[in-house]
Order: structure tokens, then sequence, then C-alpha cells
């Protein structure tokens, strides 16, 4: 064990990295989240269809496979990314599709009667969106969100296939210099476990912040 | 008088039932109009439809002379756009059984917020009418509140007032009170007489409550199965109607009376 901890420099340096990773692609990821989940609703047809076929192409296919094609595949057609750059896109575009699945679903649920109260109000669909269902369906999405970001770290130990330097890899090489192999991986899962309890801390934090004076949200139709 | 509701053969289902089947009626400008009957003859509907809620199957409707679901381009009347039906809105608002008040709002900002995104009154004006408008409904002091802090007769009276911010020309009341528990019925009927009393807004409330509806309307309008049986000024109208279902109808309500 001691040895392994003589390799600390390295482990701080992937744990950086493996945070880096996450919450750029976690930030990514919220932004296609809204835009995809919120495009199901537009009026466009087109819109509404090319936001599904978004979702349906990166949830069906592999998201090592995306992040392969992100890092070797596009040099081949002349679009050059860093490694972590392939792998914030990979991730972020990833999640994202799952994400968007959550914001459909919030924005859904906040039910017929608001929507309602809003179109009685004369509010145009852009402030029914903005001002009354986005806002209610914050809340709802937030915990969702946090399980996802959780998934998100996991995939990011994806990224040291194509050779950025993130815990899983530094724990590799410290495998390939030590010959030690329990040790290294035992250490980087406690990692990996007290960054997602980090994660889990600030998304429940958030959580009671935006869910704060409004205990009951009204849900659902009438 | 000037009609500023008219329906025009209007006709509408949902699926294979026929709710409305060539309706014809008006409101005049500033009239008090109670909607009784039997539940599932149609009322909601109709306010729906004047809330632009629903859609009609046919004939037209006109609000302030100008048609509601339709717009006349050249001689042809097309089904109205969305920009239209924003336009027409501006004149409706509906108050709701359920309330429908913003849950993530304080009371304050339920009234404030439309103001401010629809009718570009700034911040301050805008305020200072919610807390006008608290006072008349009886609600001074729970600006801070949220919805879910308040009772429902509370809620409904917020809705009123944040329906009254943006000074339509013609109030819905859907079963405002229907939702309340009985003690809390009386609040919120009081502060209704009291704008029909004292405003020019024409109104139209379905109701169930026909103490309220002889105080408060101008005329009463019977429905059973979507079709106006019988219409006419509360005092005839509860008294001495001529159309035994509508005797037969109020008979349920004798008590109340
Ligand atoms: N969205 C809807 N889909 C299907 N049927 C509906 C819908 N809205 C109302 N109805 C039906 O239309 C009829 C009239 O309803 P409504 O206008 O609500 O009556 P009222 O308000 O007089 O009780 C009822 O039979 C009701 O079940
Ligand atoms: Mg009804």
């Amino acid at each position: 064990m001691n040895e392994v901890l003589t390799y600390s420099p390295i482990l701080i340096e992937g744990t950086i990295t493996s945070i880096t990773l996450t919450i750029a692609s976690a930030i990514l990821a919220l932004l296609v989240s809204f835009i995809v989940g919120l495009a199901r609703f537009s009026r466009l047809r087109s819109v509404r269809w090319s936001a599904v076929v978004y979702l349906e192409f990166f949830r069906g296919t592999s998201a090592i496979v995306q992040m392969f094609f992100m890092y070797y595949v596009l040099p081949l057609l002349g679009v050059n990314f860093s490694p972590i750059m392939a792998g914030i896109l990979a991730c972020g575009l990833n999640v994202g599709a799952y994400g968007s699945e959550i914001v459909r679903g919030a924005v859904q649920s906040v039910g017929r009667p608001q929507h309602e109260a809003a179109i009685s109000l004369n509010y145009t669909s852009y402030q029914r969106f903005l001002y009354v269902l986005i806002p209610q369906a914050i809340p709802m999405m937030v915990p969702t969100f946090g399980n996802l970001l959780i998934e998100l770290l996991k995939l990011t130990a994806v990224a040291s296939l194509i050779t950025i330097s993130d815990l899983t890899f530094m724990a590799q090489i410290i495998r390939a210099q030590t010959a030690l192999t329990l040790e290294p991986f035992l250490v980087i899962l406690i990692i990996y476990f007290c960054i997602s309890s980090v994660l889990i801390a600030i998304t429940n934090y958030i959580g009671r912040k935006v869910s704060k004076g409004r205990d009951t949200i009204q849900a659902g139709g009438d | 008088m000037n009609k500023i509701i008219e329906f025009q053969d209007v006709s509408k289902s949902f699926g294979s039932l026929q709710v409305l089947e060539n309706l014809n009626m008006h409101v005049n400008s500033g009239e008090k109009l109670a909607l009784i009957g039997p539940s599932g003859s149609g009322k909601t509907t109709i306010l729906r439809i004047l809330m632009t809620l629903e859609k009609i199957d046919g004939g037209v409707v006109k609000v302030d002379g100008d048609y509601l679901w339709h717009q006349k381009i050249g001689d042809k009347l097309e089904p109205a756009s969305e920009k239209h039906l924003h336009k027409m809105r501006k004149n409706i608002c509906m108050v709701f059984q359920q309330f429908n008040l913003f849950p993530h709002l304080t009371v304050l900002n339920n009234i404030v917020q439309p103001q401010i995104l629809i009718k570009g009154v700034d911040k301050v004006d805008a305020s200072n009418k919610a807390e006008e408008l608290l006072a008349l409904v009886g609600l001074e002091g729970k600006e801070s509140h949220y919805p879910h802090q308040l009772s429902g007769g509370q809620q409904q009276r917020v809705a009123i007032a944040r329906a009254l911010a943006m000074d339509p020309k013609i109030m819905l009341f859907d079963e405002v009170t229907s939702a309340l528990d009985p003690e809390l019925v009386e609040e919120v009927l009081s502060v209704l007489r009291q704008l029909a009393e004292n405003t020019n807004t024409t109104m139209l409330t379905v109701t169930h409550e026909m103490n309220f509806a002889r105080d408060f309307a101008d005329r009463v309008l019977f429905f059973e199965h979507g079709r106006i049986i019988e219409s006419g000024p509360p005092d005839i109208m509860f008294t001495n109607p001529k159309e035994s279902r509508t005797r037969d109808f109020l008979k349920n309500f004798i008590g109340g009376i």
C-alpha cells in the first residue's frame, strides 16, 4: 500500500482530470438536456423529430464507441479533438440524451391546469414554458439529474481508453510499474466513491434550495 | 345593447359525444350571466371555448365584434392563428374550479408577474395594483405567502385578484366554489357579489349556488344537453320558470333558494 501512496502525485492529477472531465461533461450534458428535452415540445414537427433522432441515436449506441468515434474517426474527416475534448463531447452528448428525457418528463408532469391558467392570463407559449412550466419542473428534475451525474462520473472512467490520464488511467500506470493490482484499484475505488459522495451531497443541497417555500407542487391533471 | 359575446350555430364534440349542437346565444356588454344546469350539460365547455382552451367544430363565436376562433382573410373565414388568439385573449380571463395559482410564486408575484409579462406594466405599478386588489378581496398581509400556505377560499380569492389585474372585459368563473369546504364558500361568493355590483365587466359564471346566482346575475341560462332550455332574469327563473324541466332541475335546490 505504501508503494501505491508514493504515486500519490499522479493519483491526485488523475483525480483532478476525472473531476474536470465530469464537471465539463455535466455542463454540456445539462445544456443538451434542456435543448433536446424542450425541443420535444416544439410546434415544428422537424424540430421534434430531430430531437427524437438525437435521443435514440445516443441512447441506442454505445458510449465507448461514440468516444472512439470522436477520437479516432473524426480526425480522419479532418476534425481533430484533444483526448480530453473528445471525452467531454462524448460523455456530454451521451448523458445529455438521457437528460433530455428527464427534462421532457418533468415539464410534462407539471400538468394541464397550470398550462391553462397561463393561457387564460394570455402568456405566449414561450412565456408559459419559461415562467410557469420549467420553474415548476426543475425541482422534480434535480434528484434524477443527481443520479445521472453519478452515472456520468462512472462513464468518465472509460475515457482512459482514449489516452486521457484520468484516475483509471493512472491506476493502470501504477499497476504496470509496481506489478500491484489490488492496491491501486482499491485506492481509486475509494477515490471514486468519495467524489460521488460529494456530488450526491451537492445535488441534495441544490434539491433543497430549489424546492424551498413550495413543498407542495400542484402536479397532474384535475 | 351591444353584444359582446355571440355564439352562432356553434357545435362541439368530444369524439362521438356531441356536447353543443348549433348553439345560439349572446351576452350583452356589462351583463352578469349565470349558467346553470345538470352536470355534463356543456356549461364548462362554453366557458372553455371562450377562453380558447377548446376549439369549436362548427359555427362561429364573436367576441367584441371580432371572430374568436376564425380570422377573416380576404372574404374567407380561416381558422384563427396563434397570433389572432393571443390578440383575442386580451379581453378575456378565466377563474378555475381548482384555482390554478402558480405554486412556485408568492401570492404577490402570482398577481405581479402576468401584469409585467403581458401588460408591460413596470414592477412598482404592478405591485401597487396587486396590493390594491388583495385588499379588495380581503387578503392584505398575505403577499409573501405561497399558495399552499393558504386555505382554498383564500387561494380562490387570489385567483380572482390575479384575473382582475389583467383588466379583462370579460371574466369567466367556472364553479369557483365547488372545490371548497362549505364554510369557505361564502367568502368567495361575497367577493363575486361585490364585483358584480361595482364593475361593468361582463361576467359569466357557472354555478350550483342558486342563491348566489339570484344575487349575482342579470340573466340566468338553464342548460340541458348543450341546449338552452330557458333563460330570463333571476326573479322569473327561480320563482316562476316556464319550462317544466327548469322546474324539475330547480327542485333539487329548493332548500337552497
Ligand atoms: N376533454 C374532454 N374529453 C372528452 N369529453 C369531455 C371533455 N370535456 C368535457 N367532456 C364531456 O362533455 C360533456 C360536457 O362537459 P362540461 O362542459 O364539462 O359539462 P358541465 O360543465 O355542464 O358539467 C360531459 O359529458 C363531459 O364528460
Ligand atoms: Mg363544469
